[in-house]
C-alpha cells in the first residue's frame, strides 16, 4: 500500500487515509494484505460507511484504525473489544469492527474477548495471529505453537498455545472463521459475512510477520510462509472447532474455513425483549 | 468556537421531590439528572449502590448499564459510550480505581468528557472495603503516567452527592476531561434528606460539537479557551483518535515538538480555565486567626471543632474546597499572608492535600495537617486540639 510511482489509483484508496501513507508496515507483513481485503469488504458489505466504526488495541496490527478513512480509535492495549462495547451499546446503529492482534486480543485482553463472545456483542473482531508480540520484539504469546522462539522463550516455548477459534465457539461466538493471509478472496468474503452477521462475529487470520518470527524461527521469507499456507491449508468448512488447533510451528495442515455460522440473540436483542417483557410499556426500548 | 450551551435537564431523568437516601443513591440521580444515559461498573464497597440503583433506573428512562468483567473494561466501555455519543460514567473505590489509571490518562489523551465516581475506602491494598479514607486525593490527580490535568470535586453531604455530580458532568463537557467525584464511605453511606428539583431548575451543560464541516474540521484544533471542539462517531466526519502523542488532525505523531504542544495544552486547558472551575465555601475568613482548610466529610466534622474553637473565642476561619483539583491557588496565598496558621484535616496521613496547601504558602503561615489513617472520621477534639496549637 506504499506510494509506488506509475500506479495512479488504488481500488480501495478511498478506505484510506492516505495522508497517512506510507504506513509503518515491514514488507512482506500480512497485516496490510489483510486491511486491503478488508478495504475490499467495506466496499461490498453494504454498510454505509458513515455507520462503521474501527476500533483497535495496540501492537502493529493495532495501527490498522489509524490506516482506514472510517470513525477510528486507537485505544489501549488489550482493551479494544471494552472500548468498542461502549461504543456499540450507545450507538446501536453503528456497525463496530475491532482490528487487533493476537497478544492484544487474547493476551492481556483474553478477558475481554471471552466476555464479549458470551454475551453475544453486535461486533465484529478480527484477529492478526502472527504467533508473537511483533510490536515490542518478539515475545511469546498466548497463540504461540510449541518451540516457536521468542525473545522471551529463547529455548522454545512449553506451554500450551490456544486454539482461537474454538475459544470464541465455546464462548459463545455467533460466527467464527480461520483463514491465512494467503486466502485473499476467503478472507474478504469472511469479512462480509462477517459484518453482516448479527453478534459477536470472529475471524482469526494466520499472517506473516517476516521480521521476526519468520525469521526467529527461521522460517524464511514472507514468500515462503504464503507457499507454506497455500500448500498445507485444508478447508474445512463447519469443521469441529476441538480439532483446529495449532499446536506445533509448521503443522502438516491448517485448518481453514467457516467453522461457526449460527443464529442467536445478541445482546440488545435479549436485553430489550427481557426488560420488555418484565418491565411492560414502563421499560424505554434501547436502540431500536 | 464552540459556544457553551446550557439546557436544562431532560424530565425522564429527575425524580423532583424530597427524598430521604443516602450519598450513593443521591450521586446516582444527580448523575441520571444531569443526563448520564451510560454506566459502565464492576461492583465493589462502598461504591456499588450508586451502580445498583442506576441499573434499576435507567430502563425506566432510557439508556444503558453494562456490569462488565473488570475495572479495566469499564473505564474504557464508558469512552467508547461518550464517543457514540452519550454522558457516561463508571464507579469504583480503592482497588478498582487502581486498575482503571490506564483508561484515566486516555480520557485525558483523547479528551473524553466522562465522570469516574471513586466511592473511598481505606487502602492500600484491599484495605479497609467498608470504611473511609480520603488518601486516593492524590492518586486522583496524577494517578497514570504521563502529564495531564484533571478536576476532582468532593461533596460532604447526601444533598451535595446530588447536586455537585451535575456540576461534575457539566465541568466534563466544558473542558472535555475525565473528571473525578470524590466521596467517601461516609458520605455515600450516611442517609439525609436529599431535594431534587425540578428538571427545568437544573442546568445541564450539552457536548461541545462542532457546526464546522467534516472537511473543515480538526479534531484536535482547540478553540480559544484551549478545548477542542467534539464529534462523534456515526456523524460522517471519519475522524480518528489515537492515544499516541497527535496533532491536530489527531494523527500521531512521535516526537518531541508534537508532545510539547500536545501536553501542554492538557495541562493549560485547565490550568488556564481554573478560575472559572475553582468552587470553594468559606466563613469568617476575612479577620480569622487561624483557618481550616478541609473537603469531603474530614470538612463536615471539622465543623464541630470550628464551633467549639469559636466558643473558646479563638477566630477561626473556614474554607471548604468543593473543587480540589484544580487547586484554588491564589486563594489560599491570599488568606496565608493574613492568618497564623492553616489547619488541614484530611483522612490520610501524608497530607495529600496539606502537603498542596504547604507548597503554596511558602513559609507565609504555618501549615497544621491533621492526618488521620481512616477507618473512621476525626474526633473533633483533634482538630481542635490543631486549632488551639495553631492559634498560639
Ligand atoms: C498495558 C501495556 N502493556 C504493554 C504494552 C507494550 N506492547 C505494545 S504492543 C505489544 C504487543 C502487541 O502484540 P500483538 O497484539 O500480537 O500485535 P502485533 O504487534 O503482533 O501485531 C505490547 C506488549 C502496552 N502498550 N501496554
Ligand atoms: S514487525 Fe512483523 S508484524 Fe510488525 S510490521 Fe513488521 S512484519 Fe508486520
Ligand atoms: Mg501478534
Amino acid at each position: 500500500m506504499s506510494v509506488v510511482e506509475g500506479i495512479k489509483e488504488n481500488p480501495v484508496e478511498e478506505f484510506l487515509r492516505t495522508d497517512r501513507l506510507p504506513h509503518v508496515w515491514c514488507s512482506g507483513c500480512g497485516i496490510g494484505t489483510t486491511v486491503n481485503c478488508f478495504a475490499r469488504a467495506v466496499k461490498e458489505c453494504g454498510i454505509p460507511l458513515n455507520d462503521l466504526a474501527i476500533v483497535s488495541g495496540i501492537g502493529c496490527t493495532g495501527r490498522v484504525a489509524g490506516y482506514l478513512r472510517l470513525d477510528s480509535f486507537h485505544t489501549t492495549h488489550g482493551r479494544a473489544i471494552a472500548f468498542a462495547t461502549g461504543l456499540h451499546l450507545a450507538n446501536p446503529e453503528l456497525k463496530v469492527v475491532v482490528y487487533s492482534g493476537d497478544g492484544d486480543l487474547v493476551g492481556i485482553g483474553g478477558n475481554h474477548f471471552i466476555h464479549a463472545a458470551r454475551r453475544n456483542l453486535d461486533i465484529t473482531v478480527i484477529l492478526i495471529n502472527n504467533f508473537t508480540y511483533a510490536m515490542t520484539g518478539g515475545q511469546v504469546t498466548p497463540t504461540a505453537p510449541l518451540d516457536s522462539i521468542e525473545t522471551t522463550t529463547p529455548y522454545g516455548v512449553f506451554e500450551q498455545n490456544f486454539n482461537l477459534p474454538h475459544l470464541a465457539a465455546s464462548c459463545g461466538a455467533v460466527y467464527v472463521a480461520r483463514w491465512t493471509a494467503y486466502h485473499v478472496m476467503q478472507v474478504k468474503k469472511a469479512m462480509v459475512e462477517a459484518l453482516n452477521k448479527k453478534g459477536f462475529s470472529f475471524i482469526e487470520i494466520i499472517a506473516p510477520c517476516p521480521t521476526i518470527y519468520l525469521r526467529r524461527n527461521r522460517l524464511g521469507s514472507a514468500i515462503d510462509e504464503l507457499k507454506y499456507y497455500k500448500e498445507h491449508s485444508v478447508i474445512q468448512h463447519g469443521a469441529d472447532t476441538r480439532d483446529v488447533g495449532i499446536d506445533i510451528r509448521r503443522p502438516e495442515k491448517i485448518i481453514v474455513g467457516k467453522f461457526v455460522d449460527i443464529e442467536k440473540p445478541d445482546y440488545l436483542t435479549a436485553m430489550n425483549e427481557h426488560l420488555g417483557e418484565v418491565l411492560g410499556d414502563k421499560y424505554v426500548r434501547w436502540g431500536e | 468556537m464552540a459556544e457553551i450551551k446550557y439546557t436544562t435537564a431532560d424530565p425522564k431523568g429527575v425524580l423532583t421531590g424530597i427524598h430521604y437516601m443516602d450519598g450513593n443513591h443521591a450521586a446516582c440521580e444527580g448523575a441520571l439528572a444531569a443526563g448520564c444515559r451510560f454506566a459502565a461498573g464492576y461492583p465493589i464497597t462502598p461504591s456499588t449502590e450508586v451502580v445498583e440503583r442506576f441499573s434499576a433506573r435507567i430502563p425506566l428512562v432510557g439508556g444503558v448499564f453494562i456490569q462488565m468483567e473488570d475495572e479495566i473494561a469499564s473505564s474504557i466501555c464508558l469512552q467508547g459510550a461518550v464517543w457514540a455519543g452519550l454522558k457516561a460514567m463508571t464507579v469504583t473505590s480503592g482497588p478498582g480505581i487502581s486498575l482503571m489509571q490506564e483508561h484515566i490518562g486516555l480520557a485525558a489523551c483523547l479528551e473524553t468528557p466522562c465522570v469516574f465516581v471513586n466511592v473511598q475506602r481505606g487502602g492500600p491494598s484491599t484495605g479497609l472495603p467498608t470504611l473511609p479514607g480520603q488518601a486516593d486525593m492524590q492518586q486522583c490527580r496524577w494517578g497514570s503516567h504521563g502529564d495531564y490535568e484533571v478536576i476532582a470535586l468532593s461533596p460532604s453531604t447526601v444533598q451535595e452527592s446530588f447536586d455537585f455530580i451535575i456540576d461534575a458532568f457539566n465541568l466534563a463537557e466544558i473542558y472535555r476531561v475525565p473528571v473525578f467525584f470524590m466521596m467517601d464511605e461516609c458520605v455515600g453511606h450516611m442517609t439525609e434528606k436529599l431535594v431534587i428539583p425540578e428538571a427545568d431548575k437544573i442546568k445541564v451543560v450539552e457536548r461541545r460539537y462542532t457546526s464546522k464541516p467534516p472537511e473543515e474540521y480538526l479534531p484536535f484544533k482547540p478553540d480559544p479557551d484551549l478545548v477542542p471542539e467534539m464529534v462523534k462517531a456515526g456523524d460522517g466526519y471519519r475522524f480518528h483518535v489515537t492515544g499516541l502523542t497527535h496533532d491536530e488532525r489527531g494523527y500521531p505523531v512521535i516526537n518531541a515538538q508534537a508532545q510539547k504542544e500536545m501536553v501542554y495544552r492538557l495541562v493549560e486547558k485547565v490550568e488556564k480555565n481554573a478560575p472559572k472551575i475553582w468552587r470553594y465555601e468559606e466563613d469568617e475568613v476575612e479577620d480569622a486567626d487561624v483557618v481550616v482548610l478541609s473537603y469531603g466529610i474530614s470538612a463536615r466534622v471539622a465543623l464541630k471543632a470550628i464551633e467549639m474553637a469559636r466558643e473558646k473565642g479563638i477566630r477561626v476561619g473556614r474554607m471548604r474546597l468543593i473543587v480540589v483539583w484544580p487547586f484554588p491557588e491564589p486563594r489560599v496565598k491570599e488568606i496565608a499572608s493574613k492568618v497564623k496558621a492553616i489547619v488541614v484535616p484530611e483522612l490520610n496521613i501524608r497530607g495529600q492535600v496539606a502537603r498542596e496547601v504547604e507548597r503554596i504558602v511558602e513559609g507565609t503561615c504555618r501549615v497544621v495537617r491533621v492526618p488521620h489513617a481512616g477507618g473512621t472520621v476525626h474526633d473533633p477534639q483533634e482538630i481542635l486540639d490543631a486549632i488551639m496549637e495553631a492559634a498560639k
